[in-house]
């Protein structure tokens, strides 16, 4: 009696477990996998998500932000790991830092490892007047440094700016986990010489970003 | 005489740059592909799948005329508008550009691996085959209403799957189909960028493809629409027909049901 009972449930959990494996078809992740081939620079491991990436995709498929605790954790383990320039010197040359604003470029698998890879600032922000094609996924940064009251970005009374604005660029999520902006530091798209320039783009006084 | 009617032409363009200064650019873009609709060069590539579709090819050398696109063997008329679906032979859900592969291969004899080798062509060059049959079933689906069904389990599991793709973060740049296409009154630079997890927008968009892309000379497919997303994604290169893509196509099929069939559209 008791062999059959045990017999009846192993039966039954293998009727569920094999209408679980009906009912879901073949795991995402394994389509993924499957679905992707390695060209040129873009390797198959750029498909091996992070904490991070892993947390955001399931937040946003449930179409709810992410909780607080876990947002806070992944907000602080990101700014842990912003590097700040080895010199000290956070700000470069605005028009090197305007070229990368407009480069597109970068790490797609019709680049090659020598691609100067670009910011590609313009795609979601609006930066200097001049440029009117500019998108719109990302706050407008015309007047950045002005509107934050930046005058001397080597005065020590802009020292915070100076540093949030580094912080967001090496890894947005710093700041708000699942930014859609790239860890451009975080993630090596740029080098800390062409962060350099960005900033000075962002917070020069004489930069386009801040004149009228 | 003469200079009087090029004084007036003078006022006209005057008149008319001055009123084109005051558009928004949006509106000027939108303006611009209004005046290329008329007159669509993807028309060619129609006619070019047309008569490739009838005609006997291949090593069986047989047409394509007896291929089941979910309507029955031979029906063409309206069946775009409902693929992606689950086709019993098989036992896969499978699009538009899937089930042609499928169909050159099981009636025709052609080897896949031929047909899927290079499926696109490159800026300006000829259209391949497969772009110019894409061409011919998507204009036979002109006006009708998009009814990408859901009923087979499996074609539930495809929908399912590709909205988990759809919204899956990964890569250099943490990007994925979403960090575009899931807010409203989106741009990167000027280009609008559809909302596809809402209807509307997922309708327009989904009917719209595949175009004629003037910037390029070529009438891309909807599997390469999918697989440049990717690349800009910064995302290894999506396989030709792979399963991710006929989920992803059933995800923005199912989101666009109801909307109205209007490809081959044209592009910038």
């Amino acid at each position: 009696m008791k062999t059959n009972n045990t017999l009846i449930l192993l039966g039954a959990a293998a009727i569920v477990a094999g209408c679980a494996t009906m009912s879901a078809g073949p795991d995402v992740t394994e389509v993924i996998k499957a679905s992707f081939q390695e060209r040129g620079i873009a390797k198959l491991d750029r498909l091996e998500q992070t904490p991070l990436q892993k947390a955001c995709s399931q937040a946003d498929a449930a179409g709810k932000p992410l909780d607080a605790a876990t947002a806070s954790r992944l907000e602080q383990a990101a700014l842990a790991a912003v590097k700040p320039p080895a010199d000290g010197t956070y700000l470069g040359d605005w028009k090197e830092g305007e070229k990368i604003a407009q480069s597109g470029r970068g790490l797609q698998f019709n680049d090659t490892a020598q691609t100067v890879a670009g910011g590609n600032c313009y795609a979601c922000h609006q930066l200097s007047k001049a440029e009117i094609s500019f998108g719109n996924i990302g706050p407008s940064l015309y007047q950045y440094g002005k509107q934050r009251g930046v005058a001397n970005p080597a005065d020590p009374a802009s020292a915070e700016i100076v540093k949030y604005t580094w912080g967001k660029l090496w890894n947005s999520h710093a700041y708000r986990a699942c930014s859609p902006m790239p860890r451009f530091g975080d993630a090596g798209i740029l080098t800390e010489v062409q962060l350099k320039h960005v900033m000075a783009l962002l917070l020069d006084p004489q930069s386009p970003v801040n004149t009228p | 005489m003469k200079w009087l009617a090029y004084g007036a032409a003078c006022a006209v363009s005057l008149a008319g740059a001055s009123a084109l200064a005051q558009k928004s650019a949006a509106d000027a873009i939108a303006d611009y592909r209004a005046s290329l609709q008329d007159g669509n060069p993807a028309d060619l590539n129609a006619a070019r799948g047309a008569a490739l579709w009838n005609k006997a090819r291949g090593p069986k050398n047989a047409s394509l005329q007896g291929c089941d696109l979910g309507k029955g063997p031979g029906v063409v008329a309206g069946a775009a508008a409902s693929l992606p679906r689950y086709f019993a032979d098989a036992d896969a859900v499978m699009d538009v550009e899937s089930r042609l592969v499928h169909c050159m291969v099981t009636l025709q004899g052609f080897k896949r691996e031929e047909l899927t080798a290079k499926p696109y062509s490159s800026d300006g060059q000829k259209a391949t085959e497969i772009e110019d049959l894409v061409a011919f079933l998507y204009d036979e689906s002109r006006g009708m209403p998009i009814a990408v069904p859901t009923g087979h389990p499996k074609e539930q599991q495809a929908y399912q799957r590709g909205k988990q793709i759809f919204f899956f973060r990964a890569g250099p740049y943490d990007f994925s189909c979403a960090s575009c296409h899931s807010a409203d009154g989106q741009r990167i630079r000027l280009q609008d960028l559809p909302n596809l997890t809402k209807t509307a927008p997922a309708q327009a968009a989904f009917a719209a493809w595949p175009a004629y892309r003037v910037s390029q000379g070529a009438v891309r497919t909807m599997q390469w629409r999918l697989y440049d997303c990717f690349r800009q994604q910064r995302m290894p290169e999506l396989k030709y027909l792979s399963p991710a893509s006929v989920d992803l196509i059933a995800f923005l099929g199912v989101n666009a049901n109801g909307g109205k069939m209007a490809a081959p559209s044209i592009k910038r």
